[in-house]
């Protein structure tokens, strides 16, 4: 019998990581600038394409959808093929899913700055850049499904699922929330009006940190932390409720982001019980990946990733518990937003812990991040 | 509040999906070892152990002219 072979495409990896770089710069540059606005508007030269209103908007996009979402596939893409011992479904598919990412990007960067927004926060672009997104996104899912299809490993991976979830999530909320009727070609209107319109954007804007920034990361951190801990998960078993906990659970808590507004009193009681549940499985997720260390904390003290996946990991868990609780009504005023940027801040610490795998070259990246 | 059935329903869709995809997972036994995976998934191999025996005894060599 002949002895089957197959490489592993690692140059969309490295691409994917390339730009998670480059986006990443610019992304926090933006943020600067943005923060040093708040005391010196002048910084805006009085030109309108730099103004805090457009560069705002311009920062969010930047870092949630360029630098993590390049730090998503990197991510994905690199441990995909290793847990399903299958090379990418289709190499067209991986370099047209790239592109098309990096052209979503540049027409976001110029769109805003230009002011073409449809001021849903989160969901600023216009309808044929939303188009645009769909597409690419089915092409990421294709490729991921027919991946999945095509492995050689009868189990899925925890990991896996959690990349399952986050397709097809993203997919529903993208397109539920992006109905829209143009009016021309650079502007529309959304298909839902007031109240109505911000439950449904609430929805999505929940449900995209649930399903963009926490479900494809935790997958991740079941790949890499065992990885570099070079010790299985704390406990498979836990792993695999806490996916399915957490997937029935995150998506009915949006209407928290609405307190106080026009939204009926019970839907608002509603999204308050389900954020308050979801601090199971969130915490069961953290203390499996934190657990996973038992007896290497001493690998901690060597290995510049495990401490960034170890920040990254307790900063998940204390802003998942700050934010369930400022979600009960009466603390509500603390700064819902917070706890949004915290929780993402956190898991972006984490992108760097894949790349010295990704480059063979854990020696070299150990001695920098030391010095 | 009618955006609220949309919501509704594309939240049960979804839901719907994952507990088919919950009871086939369950059914076809993809979840009846609950360790091995976490094991196995350690182990990989690729031409990368190569690397990093490469890189390994790299390190052993800067560490030995670091002692001299």
């Amino acid at each position: 019998m002949q002895v089957e072979k197959f490489s592993y495409d690692n140059k969309i990896v490295k691409y994917f990581a390339i730009a998670t770089s480059v986006w990443g710069i610019v992304g926090m540059l933006v943020g600067l600038i943005i923060a040093i606005q708040l005391y010196l508007p002048s910084l805006s030269f009085n030109l309108p394409y730099l103004t805090f209103g457009r560069l705002r908007p311009l920062h969010t996009n930047a870092v949630i959808f360029a630098f993590v979402g390049n730090g998503i596939f990197m991510g994905v893409y690199y441990s995909m093929q290793r847990l399903l011992k299958a090379r990418m479904f289709n190499n067209f598919l991986s370099y047209l899913h790239f592109w098309g990412w990096q052209l979503i990007i540049v027409l976001a960067a110029l769109t805003l700055v230009l002011g073409i927004t449809t001021s849903k926060e989160y969901a600023e672009l216009e309808w044929p850049i939303d188009i645009l997104i769909a597409v690419i996104w089915v092409v990421f899912g294709v490729n991921m499904i027919g991946t999945i299809l095509k492995r050689r490993e009868r189990h899925m991976y925890v990991a896996i699922w959690f990349y399952i979830a986050t397709f097809v999530t993203v997919a529903v909320l993208h397109i539920v929330n992006s109905f829209e009727i143009p009016v021309n070609f650079l502007k529309s209107y959304s298909l839902y009006a007031g109240v109505q319109d911000a439950l449904v954007q609430w929805w999505y804007g929940h449900n995209a940190v649930a399903f963009f920034l926490t479900t494809p990361y935790l997958g991740l951190m079941y790949y890499f932390m065992p990885k570099a801990a070079n010790r299985p998960v704390y406990s498979y078993r836990l792993s695999i409720i806490h996916f399915w906990a957490l997937i029935f659970l995150y998506i009915w808590a949006g209407p928290h982001h609405l307190l106080y507004s026009a939204l009926p009193d019970w839907a608002q009681s509603l999204g308050t019980v389900f954020s308050i549940m979801l601090i199971a499985p969130s915490w069961g997720g953290m203390i499996n990946g934190l657990l996973t260390l038992r007896g290497a904390w001493d690998k901690v003290r060597e290995d510049p990733v495990l401490k960034f996946m170890v920040v990254a990991v307790t900063a998940y868990g204390m802003s998942t518990f700050r934010r369930s609780n400022a979600f009960i009504k009466k603390s509500e005023c603390s700064g819902t937003l917070h706890g949004l940027d915290n929780c993402s801040c956190s898991y972006w610490c984490s992108w760097m812990e894949r790349v010295p795998d990704i480059w063979n070259s854990v020696l070299l990246n150990t001695k920098t991040l030391e010095n | 509040m009618s955006a609220i059935y949309i919501l509704i329903g594309a939240s049960l869709v979804v839901a719907t999906g994952f507990l088919i995809a919950f009871l086939w997972a369950v059914k076809s036994g993809q979840m009846d070892d609950r360790y091995t995976p976490s094991v196995r998934m350690l182990f990989d191999d690729e031409l990368k152990v190569l690397n990093k025996q490469n890189d390994s005894s790299l390190s052993n060599e800067q560490e030995k002219k670091e002692l001299n």
